[in-house]
């Protein structure tokens, strides 16, 4: 107790450490976004849950360590990442999402829990359990007398997510299969009538969502570390995020990863880092509890 | 008669079955565990349709609940898991067996209780959603345990080790569990028969439609998983005593260990029966021993698997599947087609 009230007096103290805290959260916070925004996109699309999420960003980073291991720089690691995970997320499209999209919720829920302890234990048995990372061997930014450290790997890194965030929704406002997938996912029937290949559409949907979640996996590989099981973290976060900002709602999604990241920081920061993991599945809770007093005003429920 | 036969020779072979196998002693304890946490979790999951993928909160409560009563009955709980064995702490038999008596009770009883909060701050979620935030809770409930010193933090704790002999002391543990268990599967049988056991499975075909026919849907919801929290409690407390020593976030809230394998189990064997959950509970238990013995190193990668198959092309698991083949064994008679006609 006496711990936290330090912490928080040393917040008012000083509140450059304000900035610093933000700053960090809102670089997590972007990368968390991102998968976040594929789980949207899946979610929204062909109405399935996918919990193997995070397992599919861990799966990229370490796309990005193996080439870093062979000496390939790793800023090639992301669009690496991002087609080889491509190529998984069509396969694992094929071999099970197919199945599972026209059932009911949980059967999409469970079976890529499933997936998502299937894709861990893999990971650990090729390249063991211990955590790694890539260094990129750049110099580190300071500010306001060394209080701010900003490395350079992480801004690279929030550049490239941001990068390929705007790609993203470019190629969804703009191409034309951007615009099939968004008529799949206002009405998958009616889309079908029209001439849309939905099939077509939704293996392309949950590749495009593992290709982005690969290339956040190697940005994440760059700044922090990645080890097998940590993929079940990624997966709340971008639950999390989805749950506060409704389907469909980018700019929402974006507010909600960054909000995300940099209440997470503040979290770890008062409470000890210990906490981290449950502030963020706290804050999903509370999400839900918030969007279910909303919901009880009109008697309805979440579903 | 052929029924009553059949139950006296399960319950038979469940007295006679350590005796038998002294060697699958602890083996036959973990199936009974199984069996309670999928009985448990189908009262919810398969009659009421709501999938919970936090019941493990539960066990991991009922665990903590045990250690914190019966440690806390002799000694200063803070105390004792400062000292983190360092300090000469000693149980007399009878203290440890009020201990252990009280202990299941409690954790039990602790458990209802937290079902109802949770179920009252959860229940309006549906589906998906439901299993999130179960999940949820049973994650943020292991995180948070973990830095919780007073109960040992995430070194864990340990249980006092018990009066006498240890291959004794198997026993009890084992008959203890399939004690509990066979009062479930009778409570269960019971349960379903009555109108409470009606009102639930009303609830599971169409929410708003049981509600319009005046059933109090929030207070049947919240009973029937305060039972199921029970049960899964009483289980999490007799694992606290048999494991001795637990730590948070591996052994008792382990999401993705039996907290998912009762949810499969469930599946393997037929949701919304009285006897699938059993059976799920045999064939799982078989199949994960095997993979254990045979594919180590590989058995999470198989788990994982057969996860998936069950969940995607077995889903209504064997006796689903033995109801739609041979309909007669479950009462259900079909009418036979004159064959003439047809031509």
């Amino acid at each position: 107790m006496d711990q936290i009230l330090f912490n928080l007096q040393l917040l008012l103290e000083y509140p450059i450490v304000n900035l610093k805290i933000i700053i960090d959260g809102v670089m997590i916070g972007a990368l968390f976004a991102l998968s976040a925004y594929g789980l949207a996109l899946v979610w929204g699309v062909m109405n399935v849950k996918n919990l193997a999420q995070g397992d599919f960003v861990i799966a990229g980073g370490y796309v990005s360590w193996t080439l870093a291991q062979w000496g390939i720089n790793p800023l090639f690691g992301v669009p690496a990442a991002f087609a080889l995970m491509w190529v998984l997320g069509w396969v694992i499209y094929k071999l099970l999402i197919t199945r599972v999209i026209e059932r009911d919720l949980f059967t999409s829920l469970l079976a890529t829990f499933g997936l998502a302890i299937m894709m861990a234990q893999i990971m650990n048995l090729m390249f063991g359990s211990d955590t790694q990372s890539v260094n990129l061997e750049l110099p580190t930014l300071y500010f306001a007398d060394g209080l701010i450290d900003i490395p350079m790997a992480k801004l690279i890194g929030v550049c490239m997510a941001a990068a390929l965030a705007t790609a993203v929704i470019l190629f969804m406002k703009k191409s034309r299969m951007g615009q099939a997938i968004r008529a799949t996912a206002q009405d998958a029937r009616a889309a079908r009538v029209l001439g849309i290949d939905t099939e077509k559409v939704y293996a392309f949907t949950f590749s495009l969502n593992a290709a982005i979640c690969g290339a956040a996996g190697a940005i994440i590989v760059m700044v922090w570390v990645i080890q097998p099981f940590y993929g079940i973290t990624y997966s709340v976060r971008a639950f999390v995020i989805v749950t506060a900002a409704g389907l469909g709602n980018l700019p929402g999604v974006i507010a909600a990863g960054l909000g995300i990241g940099a209440a997470e920081q503040y979290g770890s920061h008062i409470f000890g880092i210990g906490y981290q993991q449950a502030i963020a599945v706290l804050l999903l809770l509370l999400v839900l509890a918030y969007r279910l007093s909303q919901q009880k005003r009109n008697r309805q429920v979440l579903k | 008669m052929n029924k009553a036969l059949l139950y006296i020779a399960i319950i038979a072979f469940t007295i006679v079955a350590p005796f038998l196998f002294p060697a699958y002693n602890t083996q036959l304890a973990t199936l009974w565990l199984m069996i309670i946490v999928a009985l448990s979790w189908d009262m919810t999951g398969g009659q009421m349709g709501y999938n919970s993928l936090g019941n493990i909160f539960f066990y991991g409560t009922g665990m903590y609940v045990a250690a914190v009563v019966t440690i806390g009955l002799v000694y200063n709980v803070g105390e004792y898991t400062a000292a983190s064995g360092g300090g000469i702490y000693e149980w007399t038999p009878t203290q440890y067996y009020t201990g252990l008596a009280l202990s299941l009770i409690a954790a039990g009883l602790f458990c209802s209780l937290c079902a109802i909060i949770i179920g009252y701050l959860t229940f309006g979620l549906r589906g998906p959603y439901f299993a999130i935030g179960t999940l949820g809770v049973a994650i943020a409930a292991g995180e948070l345990v973990s830095n919780w010193d007073w109960v040992g933090g995430g070194q864990g704790i340990s249980m006092p080790s018990p009066p006498g002999d240890f291959e004794n002391f198997k026993f009890l543990i084992y008959f203890l569990y399939a004690a509990t268990g066979v009062a479930l599967f009778m409570f269960c049988k019971w349960l379903y028969s009555t109108r409470f056991g009606a009102a639930i499975n009303a609830i599971r075909d169409d929410e708003e439609k049981a509600e319009a026919m005046g059933i109090h849907t929030l207070r049947y919801k919240l009973v029937a998983w305060a039972m199921s929290a029970f049960f899964v409690g009483v289980a999490g407390a007799i694992s606290a005593f048999q494991l001795i020593h637990f730590e948070p976030l591996e052994t008792a809230y382990q999401t993705i260990n039996l907290g998912i394998f009762m949810v499969v189990c469930v599946l393997l064997g037929g949701k919304g029966t009285l006897w699938g959950p059993v059976i799920g509970a045999i064939m799982f238990h078989v199949f994960k021993e095997l993979t254990w013995n045979y594919f180590l190193g590989w058995q999470w990668v198989a788990l994982g698997a057969l996860i998936v198959v069950v969940v995607v092309y077995f889903q209504d698991g064997l006796m689903g599947w033995l109801a739609t083949k041979k309909p007669e064994w479950f009462g259900e008679t079909i009418e036979e087609k004159p064959v003439e006609a047809a031509q």
